[in-house]
């Protein structure tokens, strides 16, 4: 039984920072792409229209039921079947903004409706449009409510982001994986992995502190 | 200048306007009082469709409100005609998230195309009107209840409407408040703006109402010029709710 | 859509849901276990019992569940801990819950009014008992739905362990995708049964939630 050997650690340490620098890459697009998409879902969730309201019901509900790693397959085993070839890390980004879009459409729907009613009523009963009453009332609003909800899910996204790297994106989990291949001692890097994810998550949690203070309503 | 016509509009199994005919002319001034659940908000409400109805017509000027179009149609029309009319609600319903002067410039920069410039000029006269020149740039959430109602009046006025509706607007207020609005609503009133008012305020209504109505299970009880109704009601049930509120 | 491989490959498809349920319940209980003990830790005025259970929480929401499953599997020998991959994805997820069911049950134990801690003191019941008899049975009604979350999010979560080669339903549908190369296929038979748990697990909670709240 092997034991623990701290020094691999320092020997192997730039491949976990190359994983690093893929991971924060990873998630700041995911993280965009999930925000980006999480709006037009959360709006085709309250739409007044049946044919826009059901299918978009249906995707969140199919999404949201089924485990990312499950996603995660489908978009990289699946689309080269009909086509289209992406990058294992292209189809990461996509598997997980996609997977935080919907988790997001729903924070941002229940903000939305959140709005007092009487927001509505006042915009409209100046001459706006929903769409304007919607874009300049409504939704600066909701999104500023919902800002710890969805700080919530970018945490959780950030862990998440493990995942791909059995879609063998390079990222840290893949890294140490590749370190561990060369030194035989998983336990050292992946606790090492584990320590480096938790110090993202401390920053990114700080960060999301100040966010939400800035954009509280509450003046 | 605003016509209702035979208006007819329940709610699941209640029927809350019954048959409701009204005029209101250029300049005058209509109060409508009554109790709870009477309708009053709901007929006010349904003027500018904010309620559907279920049978009626609506007409401000030569403009039918609820007109039978359909989708996008109607969205454009409605839109057009809300421009015609301000109105003022019972929680004030400013814009949190906008200062006062954004609250008040936003709709006529969006919709009539004025000039940033311009538009501000007119807050600021407007906001002067209503006692408030110097919270230009304060958000509803650092103003009183009395300094949000003017404020919501300034709004509604900026699009220079045809006709003001007020629903219930001192009924949330603190009553050292309540004044500074109904002095706002009397200056309205004497610069001529068409009104329609439903309130719970019997004197207010006495002093600047040209026409009151008393509503009660959603029908027309009685009509009449205030100092008429108010102090010689010819229905037993004015004079019931009047008896009431005077004790 | 080939619906007959579908039809063939059903039934594995059916027991791996049959590992993934068994998974998940497993590793609930473990969660509820720790979450309960470590939420009455964070309350109590104890340092040595507070200081262990914030850092229990900390690191294990701080961090992914597949790292720790990995150092739990993988790195496990190295300190002694030899563990068969359904062993070691029960304590994985086990503990990872745990830290969130922590939060859940502590909140819902706060919730609870002072006015019921004053009032049982006040009676000469200790802090323990006050706890027990009085905070806990009230707080039990509020705690059911945030555990329900983190129950589906655990169900979910039980398919990371296919990466610690458990043969749950992620783990057979990566199986026969290799196989068969017919992702879609093998997808909606994993997607059906990881909904079809889902709604069944929703459902059973709802039920449980309902009944709390009757009785009150």
């Amino acid at each position: 039984m092997p034991g623990l050997k701290l020094s691999v650690l320092i020997e192997y340490y730039p491949i976990l920072l190359e994983g690093l620098l893929w991971t924060c890459i990873l998630c700041a697009a995911s993280i965009a792409l999930s925000l980006v998409g999480g709006v037009p879902l959360a709006l085709a969730g309250i739409s007044r229209n049946r044919l826009v309201r059901w299918p978009c019901g249906f995707f969140v509900w199919l999404f949201r039921g089924t485990p990312l790693l499950l996603q995660l397959f489908l978009i990289y085993f699946g689309l080269p079947q009909i086509g289209i070839y992406l990058s294992p890390m292209v189809s990461g980004i996509l598997g997980l903004g996609i997977h935080y879009a919907v988790y997001n459409s729903d924070v941002m729907r229940a903000g939305i409706v959140a709005v007092e009613r009487g927001q509505h009523e006042a915009s409209r009963s100046l001459g706006l449009s929903r769409a304007q009453s919607m874009r300049k009332v409504i939704l600066p609003q909701a999104l500023s409510s919902v800002t710890p909800a969805l700080g919530n899910n970018l945490i959780a996204l950030l862990k998440e982001s493990a995942l791909v790297s059995i879609i063998t994106v390079p990222e840290l989990t893949l890294s140490a994986q590749r370190a561990i291949s060369e030194t035989f001692r998983p336990f050292e890097f992946y606790f090492a992995a584990g320590a480096i994810y938790y110090g993202i998550n401390y920053f990114l949690e700080l960060g999301l502190k100040r966010v939400e203070m800035k954009t509280a309503l509450s003046r | 200048m605003v016509k209702v016509i035979n208006v007819y509009k329940r709610f699941g199994d209640n029927e809350v306007l019954k048959g409701i005919n009204l005029e209101v002319l250029r300049g005058k001034i209509l109060v409508i009082i009554g109790p709870s659940g009477s309708g009053k908000s709901t007929l006010l409400r349904a003027i500018n469709h904010l309620e559907t109805l279920d049978d009626g017509e609506i007409w401000i000027e030569k403009v039918q409100v609820n007109r039978p179009l359909k989708g996008r149609k109607f969205e454009k029309h409605i839109n057009r005609i809300r421009q015609d009319m301000g109105m003022v609600f019972q929680h004030f319903n400013l814009f949190p998230h906008m200062t006062v002067m954004e609250n008040i410039t936003m709709a006529p920069m969006l919709l009539k195309k004025t000039a940033r410039s311009e538009a501000e000029a007119s807050a600021r006269q407007l906001l002067a009107k209503v006692d408030l020149a110097d919270k230009v740039n304060f958000y509803p959430a650092q103003l009183s209840g009395g300094q949000k109602q003017r404020v919501a009046i300034a709004r509604a006025l900026a699009m220079e409407p045809k006709v003001m509706l007020f629903d219930e607007v001192t009924s949330a207020l603190d009553p050292e408040l309540i004044g500074e609005v109904n002095k706002v609503m009397k200056k309205l009133a004497e610069e001529h703006m068409t009104m329609l008012i439903v309130t719970h305020e019997m004197r207010f209504a006495a002093e600047v109402a040209d026409n009151v109505i008393f509503m009660a299970d959603g029908v027309i009880v009685e009509e009449g010029p205030p100092r008429r109704l108010l102090h010689n009601p010819t229905q037993e049930r004015t004079q019931r709710f009047l008896a009431e509120v005077f004790k | 859509m080939d619906y007959d491989l579908m039809a063939r490959v059903f039934v594995y498809f059916a027991k791996a849901a049959w590992v993934t349920v068994q998974v998940s319940l497993l590793s609930v209980c473990l969660g509820l276990g720790l979450g309960l003990a470590a939420a009455l830790c964070k309350l109590s005025p104890n340092r040595w019992l507070q200081i262990p259970a914030r850092i229990y929480v900390s690191v294990f929401r701080g961090t992914p569940c597949l790292i720790q499953l990995f150092v739990i599997y993988f790195g496990g020998p190295q300190i002694g801990l030899q563990l068969e991959p359904f062993a070691a994805g029960v304590l994985g997820l086990g503990i990872n819950i745990g830290a969130y069911m922590t939060e859940s049950i502590r909140g819902a134990i706060l919730a609870v009014d002072r006015g019921q801690t004053e009032a049982s003191r006040s009676l000469g019941l200790s802090k323990g008992q006050t706890i027990r008899r009085v905070i806990l049975p009230q707080a039990a009604c509020l705690m059911i739905r945030p555990l329900g979350v983190n129950t589906i999010a655990l169900i979910k979560g039980s398919s990371l362990v296919s990466a610690i080669s458990v043969l749950e339903l992620t783990y057979t549908a990566y199986r026969y995708i290799s196989s068969t190369y017919r992702p879609f296929e093998m997808f909606m038979l994993s997607a059906m049964f990881y909904l079809l748990i889902i709604t069944v697990a929703s459902f059973l909670i709802q039920k449980l939630d309902q009944r709390f709240v009757l009785q009150q």
